[in-house]
């Protein structure tokens, strides 16, 4: 199920390739240790199938990278936070369909 | 008759899912309807140690990604989209998806669910994601070595405090009676734990926070008294409210809290129409009646099926 246009940044890269990104930028806010984040995980790498091109998708683990969740204030997960022209749009906490993902996406379009 | 499928199962947590498996080696043409992915509420829980077979008990997770694999074998379709309407009365039913499809069946299992009950209390609906939470396995781990409250004094409460021990310094159990539901072993295993403090006979009033989140809940109790207690978060685990939007409540007999009520053969008001799992009328909401009642819904939907197989030709 590995898809390579889910795009999985850490700390460090998410200045330039998310705040900085021209494109939309949907990142969903995952740990390993939770379930609904897996249950979401399939939806997330179908969204960046259908976005590709106009929506960035990206992942990043809350586990390995605490300085970005903490800037942002998470502390739920999975939290689903779209960006435009690095400014935070909406964002969505919970294991929600795709028609809710859908939804938030079409605020930055 | 024609109908694209013999029988629709709408739901994919465990009671779905078991249904599925009992359909899809009965060879009856099935479809699984599941709005997100597979698993329902299952994927809440950090660990269940109550399902036979398991002796050193499972995650929530593996349980469902088990029982996945299992209907794949077996080659149950599946179909990932929300339902927004249903046409029940007739031998022909009609599921109604959000991606503007219609599906027809001859028989269909209502497996929707519940989800986590709110309290109602002011802060909550602001604070949700930043301090306030309904998943302890999810959210436990922002939590390291803070001081949090749960509510709640049932099995769900009890053992999502023992594991948020894990990570918080301090749990406070905030329980509106004077003793608790929860089974015994989780009991005894929650008075031993010196991390583990109990507020009885008490009331949450209001959820308090500011820009970083929730710092405090005030607490009323039955005497008249309050306080306030200092958290940096606070699990609502109170039980559940009926996933029962999509379903024509009018023409279902329904509890009065808007749970579907069967028979003991999963049958309910309507003909063909069957029920399993949490959106079922009853006293326990555990997982091994979820999959029990999962299979005795779709063994009752086979037989009605098999009562009228002389007119029913699925294409």
């Amino acid at each position: 199920m590995a898809n390579d246009k889910v795009l999985h940044v850490n700390d460090d890269e998410f200045d330039n390739k998310v705040v900085g990104n021209s494109l939309p930028c949907l990142v969903d806010f995952w740990a390993p240790w939770c379930g609904p984040c897996k249950a979401i995980g399939p939806v997330i790498e179908e969204l960046a199938e259908e976005f590709d091109g106009k929506v960035l998708i990206a992942k990043m683990n809350v586990d390995d990278n605490p300085a970005t969740p903490g800037k942002f204030g998470i502390r739920a997960i999975p939290t689903l936070i779209l960006f435009k022209n690095g400014e935070v749009v909406d964002k969505i906490t919970g294991a929600v369909g795709k028609a809710q993902l859908h939804e938030l996406i079409n605020k930055a379009l | 008759m024609q109908a694209d499928y013999q029988l629709i199962i709408i739901g994919g947590g465990p009671a779905g899912l078991s249904a599925g498996l009992y359909a899809a080696r009965g060879r009856v043409k099935t479809l699984l309807v599941e709005k997100g992915a597979p698993g329902g509420q299952v994927l809440l829980t950090d660990w269940v140690d109550n399902y036979p077979g398991f002796i050193e008990g499972v995650s929530g997770f593996e349980l469902i990604e088990k029982m996945t694999a299992h209907v794949d074998r077996f080659g149950l379709e599946k179909k990932f989209a929300a339902v927004t309407r249903l046409d029940l009365p007739g031998p022909v039913k009609t599921v109604f998806l959000d991606n503007g499809e219609k599906l027809t069946c001859l028989s269909i299992i209502l497996c929707t669910g519940a989800r986590p009950r709110k309290l109602g209390v002011e802060g909550e609906e602001e604070l949700t994601g930043q301090g306030v939470s309904y998943c302890a396995t999810c959210d436990g781990p922002f939590y390291k070595g803070q001081e949090i409250a749960v509510v709640g004094g049932g099995n769900t409460a009890i053992q999502e405090a023992l594991h948020l021990t894990k990570f918080a310094d301090k749990v406070t159990v905030i329980h509106r009676r004077d003793e608790l539901r929860a089974t015994r072993i989780l009991q005894e295993k929650a008075f031993a734990n010196p991390r583990i403090d109990f507020l009885w006979n008490a009331q949450v009033r209001k959820i308090e926070g500011d820009t970083n989140g929730v710092n405090k809940v005030q607490v009323a109790f039955k005497d008249g008294s309050s306080m306030d207690l200092a958290v940096t978060g606070i699990f609502i685990l109170i039980g559940v409210v009926p996933n029962n939007e999509i379903l024509p409540l009018e023409q279902l007999q329904v509890d009065d809290a808007g749970f579907i009520i069967s028979n003991t053969e999963m049958e309910t008001s309507i003909p063909g129409v069957y029920v399993a799992g949490d959106i079922r009328s009853k006293n326990f909401r555990q997982i091994v009646n979820a999959v029990g009642e999962g299979a005795n819904a779709e063994l009752s939907a086979e037989q009605f099926l098999a009562g009228r197989k002389h007119e029913a030709d699925p294409h």
